[in-house]
């Protein structure tokens, strides 16, 4: 059979994690292709309907990265993500659903090697836990 | 008088005087001698220490020049003279033939197809042919093809005309002649850069004889995806990738037999790089750079050299090569080198890089000679280093290598400041309105959307990983797109063309670029979009370099999967995409300075001599920083009448306003409307743009018994002593001891402090001219005299001063013994430690950045780098700015340097905050937010979540509204709003969503 291929949907800010994963291109640093990174402002704008939206559409893990506390470039967006994103979590826990399938990280413009390697390390706990269960229901 | 300003040069220095220039409402013509703009910058494969590929940068640039409504390309073209006076010069412009009507031609290329001659292609170094006819390279501006009248078949017999017959628009003019015009403008800025040094001129390496020595420039093409092998590094004689490179430094640079004295300046980082950049290409490679000192002393410099040295295995050998031998069988090169320990070693290698230096070129000499500047007896532009961007005629300035050797940042930043030099002259422009001439929009209410996709190869940086072809054929499919097609280089001006045609031809109404990061090249594209009458915002871009080809270069099938999906999400974001319109905003014409040092007040004075008022703030109680330690420079110019004369120009420009004692308390607002706080006098100033000058601080050793013995001082007490009542007692001296890199380039600080190797030089000289009898020790690790500097280096050495170079495993061993102070230092020529017992031990001490920049980052939203150092918005081509609009930086705040370079960079922080201060009105930022009142219910969620302060609450009507003109566009309140009545223009609920989908 062939290997279950995760695949992640990352909302990334425009003025940190995304530029540090434009320095990871620049830096020629190779990560899995498993990713696919939608650009946002900020992520203070990161509805959490985005977040389920991804994850009902058959996305395995939701990877939100922004700029390190202290540094958002709209000053408080990412406490804003990280409390969002906190009770996201936390209500689909309730639901019996795995949280860890979303990771919210905070990656600078300088941090190319760490969105490479946050990319690689997600996709290998993904696969340690499989498919997406969502995806499944749809399936019925 | 003449409100025009004339660039001689179009390499990136003159492209961005010029567009500097052109943004401050000047017109300006831009004289290039060859049939393109791009200088040199055009032919590098990758820029250190970002590695940036180098036409990626550049290219967008080039755009911006050629279609500037307030620049004249005059190309193939050289001054021959200029007479008048400041602001009403008169020049006489010798335009040669190209035997192509500039204004008939397209662009198509088909001549260059057609022509049956084919010659060696100048910008590839020779190392690939091209045709007599052709455009230089393809992102080549304008993009007209020349004529090479001495190779053509039809001027040397009479027959052939291939290319005119296929010329459709009968552009080609065999008969075209030369043609002089005669220009009037204000001022002139020299920008006509440098040469390479020609390596044949040392034969014992071998170049031209052996086919496997080549030049760094011809290296640098080989190492290009557009260059003659498209990028696979291979070796000249049989095509092979070679396994073992040698590259040598300070060939003609740093001698004076065949070569030149002085540095050269870039090559020590371009090896680096080139190291790296081949390591990429060939993992197997092993490279080893002969060198003398590694001349790191710029921002990231020294991390660079360790990433070549640690990940890329590049081996560093402090030595001279001695001879080269060339197998005559296999073209393997013998070489045989002699190590600093005096070892002499033989090796074979695959390949030889000469490091060649840069030197003055025959055709700046000659425009320097045309326009009567001076120069030095080496042949560079001769400056005052309290005026490095003026020459010795008034109203001509310089910039870039014309005036030494330097890099493409210091370059840059030269040309902001020669361009806002050129601009003060001219004195107050009519504030005019930048207009530019777009044609009338598309109305696209109730037309379906018709979706043009490009997808960029991008060279082979995208195409040798992403099977492009088929993007494009799947993508065609996909409902809405209406044209789909790939382009070799989509930034490329003629690019451009295809895009409009496509536009017109197939009335697309929204375009989707699939190429490189949009943090760059989404402007350029939208100009485009604009030009076809397509609204800016009815475009997306996809990113399958950066993020897809680059980092998946291992697995093309499923990077070409992901280039595939990244591009359809674009093309679905697209197709729900609104129109969009900017506001425009008033410009507040007054400029806050932090900090009064040097970079500061020059920043100050050229402000105010264009006639905007200037806040500048000090902390202290004088104005002057570090300035008013610095009592000469290295050249010997007393600095004390200048700090005098800049202190009461400062005090005395009715247009400065002086806050003496002063902090900042809190800054908000935005480009052009700021607003700060400042303690005292606790009152606010309005402002349109902020200038960080707040300057750096020498480090105060802990090493070395420094401040345990009276004997033990710094580099500043030093001079101190040495321009000040103390010197009789240096002259009692008998020993001297220098240590350098104290505080620098160690683990806590892993920067070069740049400016301490040639300080130790000029108080080392400084001492031995007040007495000769000393004997005087530095110890060191590099010595990096870059540059011009480098002639200090070798008068000292000829003075007797003796240099003994240390390793940083090894640090010299100071400690008190019976005779005084002792310093132990293994010297590795003599393989001895040597135990010298000076009488005065003197800590090179680096410099280290402001402890306020932190704070000042925060009020200000812009980064630092990792030592604390302000991070400009792109290292390479935009020294003095920020990702945030409307703030610049200068001098020490943003690394150290020295005076002339804070000089240079101060006037172009001027320079470029002239650009924003001569608009009456900037636009704002058309991806706002914006209420559906019919959703509102007014519970005031959004306004709580705006740090902006851009929403309130209608009491009246009982809800939101939102200020357009303070909206960031985060889309806080976006997602916070329950109703989903807010949205964010550009971002909206929708378009994610349906991008979702499509993922």
């Amino acid at each position: 059979m062939q290997e279950f291929e995760p695949r992640i949907v990352a909302f990334l800010c425009n003025w940190c994690t995304y530029t540090g994963a434009d320095l990871a291109g620049t830096s020629r640093l190779q990560y899995p292709p498993n990713i696919r990174i939608v650009r946002l402002m900020c992520t203070g704008a990161v509805d959490t309907i985005y977040v389920l939206k991804a994850l009902i559409e058959g996305a395995d893990g939701v990877l939100i990265g922004g700029c390190h506390p202290g540094d958002c470039h709209y000053q408080t967006g990412n406490y804003k993500a990280r409390r969002r994103i906190t009770i996201l979590k936390k209500i689909l826990n309730r639901f019996g659903y795995d949280e860890d399938r979303i990771w919210l990280r905070w990656i600078s413009a300088s941090e190319g090697k760490l969105f490479a390697d946050t990319t690689a390390q997600m996709v290998e706990e993904l696969k340690d836990k499989g498919p997406n269960p969502i995806k499944q229901l749809w399936m019925v | 008088m003449h409100k025009k300003a004339m660039v001689i040069g179009g390499g990136i220095a003159g492209i961005q005087a010029a567009l500097d220039l052109g943004e401050m409402g000047v017109e300006t013509y831009l004289v290039e001698k060859g049939p393109s703009v791009g200088g040199r910058m055009a032919q590098l494969d990758k820029t250190f220490p970002t590695n940036d590929c180098a036409m990626c940068i550049l290219s967008p640039k080039l755009v911006e020049v050629g279609s500037h409504p307030y620049v004249t390309i005059v190309s193939n073209a050289e001054v021959l003279s200029l007479e008048g006076s400041p602001c009403n010069f008169r020049v006489k412009v010798l335009k040669k033939p190209r035997y192509v009507d500039e204004d008939k031609c397209t662009g198509c290329g088909i001549c260059m197809s057609k022509c049956p001659i084919k010659i060696p292609d100048p910008y590839n170094k020779g190392l690939s042919q091209t045709k007599c006819i052709r455009i230089p390279f393809p992102q080549a501006v304008p993009a007209i093809p020349i004529m090479d009248k001495e190779t053509c078949r039809y001027h040397l017999t009479g027959k052939c005309r291939v290319c005119e017959k296929f010329c459709e628009v009968k552009a080609i003019d065999f008969e075209q002649k030369e043609q002089v015009l005669e220009l009037e403008v204000g001022s002139v800025i020299l920008a006509c850069g440098s040469q390479e040094f020609n390596a044949s001129l040392k034969n014992e390496y071998g170049y031209k004889l052996f086919p496997n020595v080549v030049t760094s420039i011809e290296f640098e093409r080989i190492l290009s995806a557009s260059g003659p092998t498209s990028g696979h590094v291979v070796r000249p004689s049989d095509g092979k990738e070679p396994k073992r490179i040698a590259i040598l430094q300070c060939v003609g640079s740093r001698e004076t037999q065949a070569g030149n004295e002085h540095c050269s300046a870039i090559c020590c980082m371009q090896a680096a790089k080139d190291a790296i950049i081949t390591q990429e290409h060939l993992p197997e490679v092993q490279t080893a750079i002969f060198y003398m000192d590694v001349r790191a002393y710029g921002k990231g410099f020294d991390r660079f050299v360790d990433m070549a040295k640690e990940q890329h295995k590049t081996r560093f050998i402090c030595g001279r090569i001695a001879s080269v031998e060339s197998n005559p069988h296999t073209d393997t090169l013998l070489i045989q080198y002699i190590t600093q320990e005096g070892i002499i070693n033989r090796e074979e290698f695959d390949l030889l890089v000469l490091s060649v230096g840069l030197e003055p070129s025959e055709s700046s000499m000659d425009a320097a000679r045309r326009l009567v500047v001076f120069m030095d007896t080496r042949g560079f532009l001769e400056t005052n280093t309290f005026r490095p961007v003026n020459t010795t005629r008034p109203g001509v300035f310089s910039c870039g290598s014309i005036s030494g050797p330097k890099d493409i940042p210091e370059s840059v930043m030269e040309a902001s400041g020669a361009a806002s030099a050129a601009a003060a002259l001219l004195g107050e422009l009519q504030s005019k309105e930048i207009r530019f001439e777009y044609p009338q929009e598309l109305d696209i209410r109730g037309i379906p959307p018709r979706v043009g996709v490009f997808i960029c190869r991008c060279g082979i940086n995208i195409a040798s990983t992403v099977d492009v072809p088929q993007v494009v054929e799947y993508v065609s499919r996909l409902p809405g797109v209406k044209h789909a097609q790939e382009l070799l280089f989509a930034c490329a001006q003629d690019s451009q063309k295809i895009i409009k045609a496509a536009i017109e031809e197939k009335g697309l109404n929204r375009i989707v670029v699939s190429a490189c990061t949009p943090r760059t090249h989404e402007p350029m594209f939208q100009k485009t979009l604009k030009e076809s009458g397509v609204n800016p915002y009815l475009f997306e871009f996809a990113n399958i370099r950066e993020q897809c080809s680059w980092v998946h270069q291992k697995e093309p099938e499923k990077a070409t999967e992901k280039a595939k999906d990244l591009t359809r999400n674009s093309i679905v974001k697209v197709v729900f995409a609104e129109p969009l319109y900017k506001e425009t905003l008033d410009v507040k014409k007054e400029a806050l300075i932090i900090g009064g040092g040097l970079a500061g007040m020059t920043a100050a004075l050229d402000l105010a001599e264009q006639n905007f008022q200037v806040h500048l703030v000090e902390k202290e109680k004088e104005l002057g920083g570090n300035l008013r330690h610095v009592h000469t420079t290295l050249k010997g110019e007393e600095s004390a009448p200048i700090l005098k004369a800049l202190d009461e120009e400062v005090n005395k420009n009715p247009r400065i306003k002086l806050y003496m004692n002063a902090r900042i308390r809190e800054i908000s607002g935005y480009i052009g409307n700021f607003k700060t706080v400042l303690d005292p006098p606790l009152s606010e100033i309005e402002h349109g743009v902020v200038i960080i000058a707040s300057g750096g601080e020498e480090y105060q050793p802990k090493e070395y018994l420094y401040g345990e013995d009276d004997r033990v001082v710094t580099q500043r007490e030093l001079e101190d002593m040495l321009n000040g009542s103390d010197k009789s007692k240096l002259s009692s001296l008998a020993t001297v001891v220098m240590i350098q890199c104290v505080g620098s380039r160690d683990d806590e600080r892993t920067y070069c402090s740049r400016v301490c190797c040639s300080n130790a030089i000029k108080n080392a000289i400084k001492l031995k001219e007040l007495n000769p009898r000393p004997a005087v020790y530095v110890l060191f690790r590099d010595i990096r005299t870059y540059g011009l500097k480098e002639s200090f280096y070798r008068s000292a050495r000829e003075k007797g001063i003796i240099f003994i170079r240390y390793d940083k495993e090894e640090k010299p061993d100071v400690h008190k013994n019976s005779n005084g102070l002792a310093v132990d230092v293994r010297d590795k020529i003599l393989n001895k430690t040597l135990a010298i017992n000076p009488d005065l031990l003197v800590l090179s001490a680096g410099i280290i950045p402001n402890p306020e920049n932190k704070l000042l980052s925060q009020f200000l939203k812009v980064p630092l780098d990792p030592d604390g150092f302000f991070l400009e918005a792109h290292v390479k081509l935009r020294p003095v700015d920020f990702a945030t609009d409307g703030v610049f930086v200068c001098g020490l705040a943003h690394y150290p340097k020295d005076i002339g370079e804070t000089i240079a960079q101060a006037r172009a922080a001027a320079g470029r905050a002239a650009t924003v201060l001569s608009k009456d009105t900037i636009e704002a930022e058309g991806k706002v937010s914006y209420i559906r009142e019919e959703r509102c219910n007014g519970c005031g969620a959004c306004v709580e979540v705006c740090v902006y302060n851009a929403i309130e609450l209608d009491t009246e009507k009982r809800i939101a509204t939102i200020n357009e003109a303070l909206c960031k566009g985060c889309g806080a309140c976006a997602a916070t709003c329950l109703a989903s009545a807010i949205d964010l223009k550009g971002f909206r609920n929708e378009q994610i969503l349906e991008a979702l989908e499509a993922i």
